[in-house]
């Protein structure tokens, strides 16, 4: 190897081309997070009543989104809706709305969890010095389920950041598409370069995701007392 | 919906399925292997290894499998380092799985008071059988939820080995689709196998977990 492969990453805009194509899929699953994060506190929050009704619904849902592998969601949404219904939809338009809908899954438990470990006493107490509801929920309840959530929640990013590199199995442009075209670009001038260019995409993600769950693991720690 | 699709294409189907339980079930193996290994030298607190370790969960953790299977699949040839597709399933998903079964043993090895350890130490017991008799059994039971869910996410993880050429469910899917534009009926099958694979695993995962539950001691 006296050629380095990897001076293939330094022609042209290759290299930017990677970040943009990286572009693609944080900004997918950002969508994805920000739309599960406030749709899975409303899911939480209807997962914590009693009423027997809810709690089949909302735990079938839980269960479905949970036990089918993301890339068969992909498949049907992406497949499926287009065949049996018409609605023909973009490659980046339903991974956003797949990721949507398994990250609405798992952060309504997390937040169903967060809720419910919120002791009871803790209402009453609230209550007995007599704080109104609101400010129950104000003062004493959202505060700790924030920080019991927030760890938790910045986890799921990691794992949502991570899924979202499937995309690139229907189809959409995103960095490992792009690291495609690079490659077949330069398949007889730069024979090696697959070994440089999937060798940078993992430390691309390595980059994006190890401050996040770092984060994330410190809250926790920060947070534990 | 076309019945007589469905039923002659269901040997295509449980082939892949097989295919798919297999290289899970032999990833699974060598992700638990790796997982308890990564654990007690984190937990003994071994100098060096120490060191890799974290650095390995670190980037196992933080990188998507189908980026490692590329690299695996079509990086590593160019240097002269080929493996068979196979080959590449298992070492990706133990790769993957190491760290999630590492954190889930962890977990339980840290759940254990060092009370524990002190009184068992006192009565006389050797290093060696404190680990065997007391940490380990506790400790084991205390992880086996961690433990069968990281299985489920090991198994859902092996839909992306369709990019390394092997015939697992999805690609068998997808061929369907592309020769036969038969969409309904091969997503339909798809979904059925990955039930009839999951659905068991995730039932006694959750049965297994409440008849543990028992197992914690004194809290």
């Amino acid at each position: 190897m006296q050629d380095l492969g990897i001076r293939v990453l330094f022609m042209g805009n290759n290299f930017i081309r990677l970040l943009k194509g990286l572009g693609v899929a944080l900004k997918i699953s950002l969508t994805a997070v920000i739309l599960s994060v406030v749709l899975g506190i409303l899911l939480g929050m209807v997962m914590t009543l009693k009423n027997p009704v809810t709690k089949c619904i909302t735990k079938i849902y839980l269960e479905s989104m949970r036990i089918m592998p993301q890339l068969v969601l992909l498949f049907l949404v992406y497949f499926g809706l287009t065949k049996s219904f018409g609605i023909n939809l973009s490659g980046e338009i339903s991974a956003v709305i797949v990721f949507t809908l398994w990250g609405t899954a798992e952060m309504g438990d997390l937040v169903r969890g967060a809720l419910i470990s919120i002791p009871g006493h803790q209402y009453e107490s609230g209550a007995a010095i007599g704080l109104t509801k609101l400010q129950i929920y104000r003062y004493i309840i959202i505060p700790q389920t924030l920080q019991r959530l927030t760890p938790l929640a910045i986890n799921l990013t990691t794992r949502m950041i991570k899924t979202t590199s499937l995309i690139v199995l229907i189809g959409v442009v995103e960095v490992l598409k792009v690291a495609q075209q690079i490659i077949e670009a330069n398949r007889y001038t730069v024979p090696d370069s697959a070994l440089w260019i999937y060798g940078t995409i993992f430390f691309l993600y390595f980059i994006v995701c190890w401050p996040i769950s770092t984060m994330a693991g410190w809250l926790e720690k920060k947070w534990k007392n | 919906m076309d019945t007589e699709f469905i039923i002659k294409y269901i040997p295509l189907y449980v082939k892949a399925a097989g295919l798919t339980i297999g290289l899970g079930i032999v990833g699974i193996f060598f992700s638990l292997l790796i997982g308890l290994s990564v654990s007690l030298i984190q937990y003994f607190k071994i100098p060096v290894l120490k060191r890799i370790a974290g650095i390995y969960i670190e980037l196992s953790r933080n990188t998507p499998l189908l980026v490692q299977l590329f690299f695996l699949y079509f990086g590593l040839p160019k240097a002269g380092i080929r493996f068979s597709s196979q080959a590449c399933a298992i070492i990706g998903l133990s790769f993957l799985g190491g760290s999630y079964m590492a954190e889930a043993f962890r977990s339980g090895l840290n759940a254990i008071d060092k009370v524990q350890e002190e009184s068992a130490l006192s009565i006389g017991l050797k290093h060696g059988q404190v680990m065997r008799y007391v940490i380990l059994p506790q400790a084991l039971s205390l992880s086996v939820p961690g433990l069968c869910a990281n299985m489920i996410f090991l198994i859902k993880e092996t839909s992306v080995f369709s990019v390394l050429a092997l015939a697992d469910l999805m690609y068998v899917a997808k061929d369907l689709i592309g020769l036969y534009y038969k969409t309904d009926e091969a997503l339909l099958m798809l979904v059925i196998a990955y039930l009839v694979l999951l659905l068991p695993i995730s039932v006694a995962a959750s049965f297994l977990e409440r008849r543990l539950r028992y197992a914690g001691f004194g809290n």
